[in-house]
């Protein structure tokens, strides 16, 4: 190679510090930046650092923390640090999954912000040699009594389903909440689960001096430069400008993708692929090459684009969706290239691996790009922010409600009409949920349940997270999301067998937002490690925040059980009269931090519930072990809304049947001293509402006292289309279930102004 | 044994479930890729759901003009079984095997979700041994499923008993005329419908009335061309 020096591309600015501080990098990070070089950057090299120093590509304010994540276990194939992890499932299968965020595009554009979210999610799946088969989401947004939030959701909705329904994975499951400080700065948080034989996993680690880069996919445009950059920083008056940011998404070519890079993996032409992610072909190209110990030698000027005039800069950096580079020995290019064009789209080399240790750029002949490959990935400064809890947070936990008269009965309506209690079922009918005809539990049970093609194996997948727990105690309340993860699987059967985590904060640079990223992540690490359920990867979204503050801490759990014979998957809902009403665990009347405190009482404070990691194990290995031995009908958890709204589930049942279940309960037992309101509407964890048939009562009672999970029978399920009864000491309550029905399904509808037709046209 | 060309778009991502319950129906399924001339000797010809060309210009517009196009609407021609499922529905429409067309939900958004529809019609091959009347649960998921003719086409299909499927009443998810899920041509050997039925062939899954379907294809041709199903 004819050794030249570096020098700036016609055309781009020189680097001053207003350049430097514009691409969100201080000035410790400059100096480092200079000290690597021996010299000033060009703008293409800022750009670079910029982009792999974010806090997207560098997690560098939450390295630290995340490091206390237990990892493995004899499941895990491939922990954090790749595209997605991958687990051993039996008979040669491997669940690949990861959930990420795609907060920022969507604030200020919805559909696409959400659409591309999917499909980047879905590329760090199929990147991994595995077949998608699964997605969920975690949505949150401001309450829909603003016309923006409708929009947003409207928005989101659409873009998520438009998405994976062109591709053809089925979207199973998910979660859908509302509060105040999502109104400036939604979270959409992605999830994909894709399966692999064992032996075709492919890695993200480049290997091979004089093997090939190839870009295959979509052409390089200019949508979506600095992306990683964008979602490093806070929202603010100026994030509408970034709206040409924002990528755009063509599901079509995805699917194309997608079938050209499996049977690129299946032929064994490549040795190792990335998505073109967060910070495009600079963070793919960088990060395969640091993996495997390699430097890399690119031509940009090779990249196909979509226009001409495209400089260096743009093309290091451009987040154009739907592509993906390639490691490629020279001899499989032929391959490559012949697999590629069946599927109608381009590979093209644009470079190659290099033994010397340097990350260098060409344009043509003009080298604009020279960094020791290494340092590039590696010396990214690390910081341990300061962490401080904050005296509002101190305050909120201290609050006690206002003490009023509220009538048990009209809380249970009221509650069941918030939208982020009520069905989702105006979010989920529009996401193609059957696709690919192997979905046994689909979206609105406690967890989805997804066959694999000719086997028994289920998985059983769900999404957790409950913010205002974190928001009062961090701790508590990142236990509480891996508790009622790992819960929510049990209930349809299934052994929790690994996590990937989203975890939505703030600005880390605060010492309270801080705090609560430090806490809620010892939260997630104590209940995994108490639970055995290692993280096999996830995703950190920082600097949720507008002018109007921080969002809530939301760190999101992405579940995967497993079935070990899918047709014991249990229900949700009763389903025949004259079951047995069985409650599991202890009834404590712990109000702090619940939804009825939230919603009816108008007082987000108070101690959320403590978990107890000891009992939720129990409780986890008895619900798997009662679906194994074929004794329930049913299963469903209790969280927001407590025992009340649970019970007021189990009747609804699905929106497919015509009509839900009647149920006669008598509380007076477990009453005790408590009031009404306190047994109805309280949050304990560790609890779960079963049905089964009257015979098998005395069985589950017996398994339950064996692994010393409290369990008492309530009562019995009723009729069809009948009534829920309850009995308490301070008055019973009956109610139609249809009631319950109607107020269920239309909470959602009705405030985004839906009326008869989207819900059965006359 | 029955051969069933299962016809694989770029787009389409029903077609893995589609050849699945024809094979779990007896027959002998195979892909058939977009760009080839021959249907390889195919009994039953099936367009399989999903976005064949990403439809952002409207659904099947641009997979009617596909090379094995010529050889369906032959097949098709001769008298052989041809099923369009969603997708396949709206390419058959398009590529005027049958008539009408089915445009944007009337609701304006995806719908998916199990529905009830009736067979009405069971002198196709894929409905020959359906009860008539008998309703069935299946899955639809589309966006643009709202099928529409001109007012005389529309009476021509209902005089000539030619809907196959319709919604049951005050279930019709897309806002279609006369609540129809599915129709035939006049020859009653090409049949589009909307909803799934290959996502129901097994209870596991939440239905199973969706086989009959599969093995009334099988079995029905069977019958005509002499051969074992």
């Amino acid at each position: 190679m004819n050794r030249r020096a570096v020098e700036p591309y016609p055309g781009d600015p020189p680097v001053t510090e207003a350049l430097v501080a514009e691409h969100g990098l201080n000035q410790e990070e400059y100096r480092r930046i200079r000290e690597i070089l021996g010299r000033e950057p060009t703008f293409s090299e800022l750009g670079i650092f910029s982009a792999l120093w974010s806090e997207h590509c560098s997690y560098k304010h939450s390295k630290e923390v995340l490091r206390q994540f237990p990892t493995s276990g004899p499941r895990v194939i491939l922990g954090p640090g790749e595209n997605a992890g991958v687990l051993r499932i039996g008979q040669g299968w491997a669940v690949a999954f990861k959930i990420e965020s795609h907060n920022h595009p969507s604030a200020v554009e919805p559909y696409q912000g959400a659409a591309t979210g999917v499909g980047g999610i879905l590329r760090d799946v199929f990147a991994m040699g595995a077949r998608p088969v699964a997605l969920l989401n975690s949505l949150r947004f401001g309450p829909l009594g603003e016309a923006r939030n409708r929009y947003l959701l409207a928005g989101v909705v659409r873009g998520i389903g438009d998405y994976g329904n062109c591709v053809g994975v089925p979207t199973v499951g998910g979660e859908v909440d509302f509060g105040a400080s999502y109104t400036a700065n939604p979270l959409v948080n992605a999830m994909c689960v894709g399966l692999l034989r064992e032996e075709s996993l492919m890695r993200a680690v480049a290997t091979g001096e004089g093997n090939l880069l190839v870009v295959l996919g979509s052409r390089t445009g200019r949508d979506g430069i600095h992306g990683a950059a964008f979602a490093s920083e806070t929202l603010g008056e100026a994030s509408e400008a970034r709206r040409p940011q924002v990528q755009v998404g063509d599901p079509f070519t995805e699917k194309l993708l997608l079938e050209a890079c499996l049977e690129l993996i299946g032929s064994g032409a490549v040795v190792a692929i990335q998505d073109m992610g967060a910070a495009g072909l600079t963070s793919s190209s960088a990060e395969m090459a640091a993996r495997g110990g390699m430097g890399v030698e690119l031509d940009t000027s090779l990249v196909p684009t979509r226009e001409p005039g495209m400089t260096p800069y743009e093309i290091l950096l451009s987040e154009s969706q739907e592509r993906m580079l390639l490691v490629v020995q020279p001899d499989a290019l032929p391959r490559v290239r012949e697999i590629a064009a069946k599927w109608e789209l381009e590979a093209t080399p644009i470079g190659k691996l290099t033994s010397d240790g340097w990350y260098r750029v060409r344009h043509g002949e003009r080298l604009v790009v020279e960094i020791p490959a290494r340092r590039l990935i590696e010396d990214c400064p690390i910081y341990q922010p300061e962490a401080r809890e904050s005296e509002e947070t101190r305050r909120r936990r201290s609050l006690t409600p206002p003490q009023s008269a509220v009538d048990p009965q009209a809380a249970l309506l009221r509650l069941l009409d918030v939208p982020g209690i009520a069905s989702k079922r105006w979010v989920y009918e529009q996401y193609d949920s059957t696709v690919r005809a192997a979905t046994v539990i689909g979206p609105g049970a406690d967890a989805a349940v997804v066959r694999v093609p000719d086997t028994e194996i289920g998985l059983a997948l769900c999404t957790d997270g409950n913010s205002r727990y974190v928001l009062l105690d961090p701790y508590e309340g990142g236990k509480a999301a891996v508790a009622e993860a790992a819960r929510n699987v049990a209930c349809v059967g299934a052994t929790p067998i690994g996590i990937t985590n989203c975890l939505n904060f703030g600005s880390p640079e605060r010492p309270e937002i801080f705090f609560q990223f430090r806490e809620a992540c010892r939260g997630i690490a104590d209940a995994c490690r108490a639970l055995e359920i290692p993280v096999t990867g996830g995703n950190v979204s920082f600097y949720n925040e507008s002018p109007a503050g921080a969002v809530d801490p939301t760190p999101v759990i992405g579940m995967v059980g497993l079935l070990e014979n899918v047709e014991l998957a249990v229900r949700s809902w009763f389903a025949n009269p004259d079951d047995a009403i069985i409650l599991l665990g202890d009834c404590r009347g712990h109000l702090g931090g619940s939804a009825f405190w939230a919603h009816i009482l108008e007082t987000v404070g108070g101690c959320p519930p403590s978990v107890d990691l000891t009992a939720e194990r129990s409780l986890i290995l008895l619900l798997v072990e009662l679906s194994r031995r074929k004794l329930l009908t049913s299963a469903h958890d209790l969280s927001d809304g407590g025992l009340g709204v649970a019970l007021a589930e189990c009747c609804i049942g699905s929106p497919y049947q015509e009509r839900g279940m009647g149920a006669r309960v008598d509380l007076t037992h477990l009453q005790g001293a408590l009031d009404a309101s306190a047994l109805l509407y309280a949050e304990e964890p560790g609890r779960v509402i079963l049905s089964a048939p009257a015979a098998n009562q005395e069985a589950i009672l017996k398994l339950a006292a064996e692994r010393g999970v409290a369990a008492r029978v309530i009562g019995t399920v009723g009729s069809e289309d009948g009534l829920l009864e309850v009995r308490l000491k301070d008055g019973d309550f009956v109610l139609p279930v249809s009631r319950l029905r109607d107020i269920y399904f239309a909470a959602i509808p009705r405030r985004m102004g839906v009326g008869v037709m989207a819900e059965g046209v006359p | 044994m029955i051969r069933v060309a299962v016809i694989r778009f770029p787009g389409s991502n029903c077609d893995e479930d589609t050849l699945r319950a024809f094979k779990l129906a007896g027959a002998d399924a195979y892909f058939v890729w977009h760009r080839e001339r021959s249907l390889h000797g195919a009994d039953i010809v099936v367009l399989p759901g999903g976005f064949a060309f990403g439809d952002y210009l409207r659904a099947g517009a641009i997979a009617r003009f596909s090379p094995v196009m010529d050889a369906v609407c032959r097949h098709a021609r001769e008298g052989g079984p041809v099923l369009g499922i969603c997708n396949g529905f709206q390419v058959l429409c398009e590529a005027n095997l049958l008539p009408g067309a089915l445009a944007r939900n009337a609701g304006l958004t995806f719908v998916s979700r199990p529905v009830r529809v009736r067979v009405e019609a069971t002198d196709t091959p894929f409905t020959r041994l359906c009860p008539p009347g008998a309703i069935f649960t299946l899955p639809v998921a589309h966006g643009e499923g709202r099928y529409v003719a001109p007012p005389e086409r529309i009476e021509e299909l209902e005089s000539e008993g030619r809907v196959v499927l319709r919604y049951v009443e005050g279930t019709n998810p897309n806002g279609s005329a006369n609540d129809i899920a599915g129709i035939t041509n006049r020859e009653r050997n090409v049949v589009g419908i909307m909803p799934h039925p290959e996502r129901a062939v097994d209870p596991l899954l939440g239905s199973a009335e969706g086989f009959t379907m599969f093995t009334s294809a099988v079995q029905s041709t069977a019958l005509t061309s002499g051969g074992a199903p």
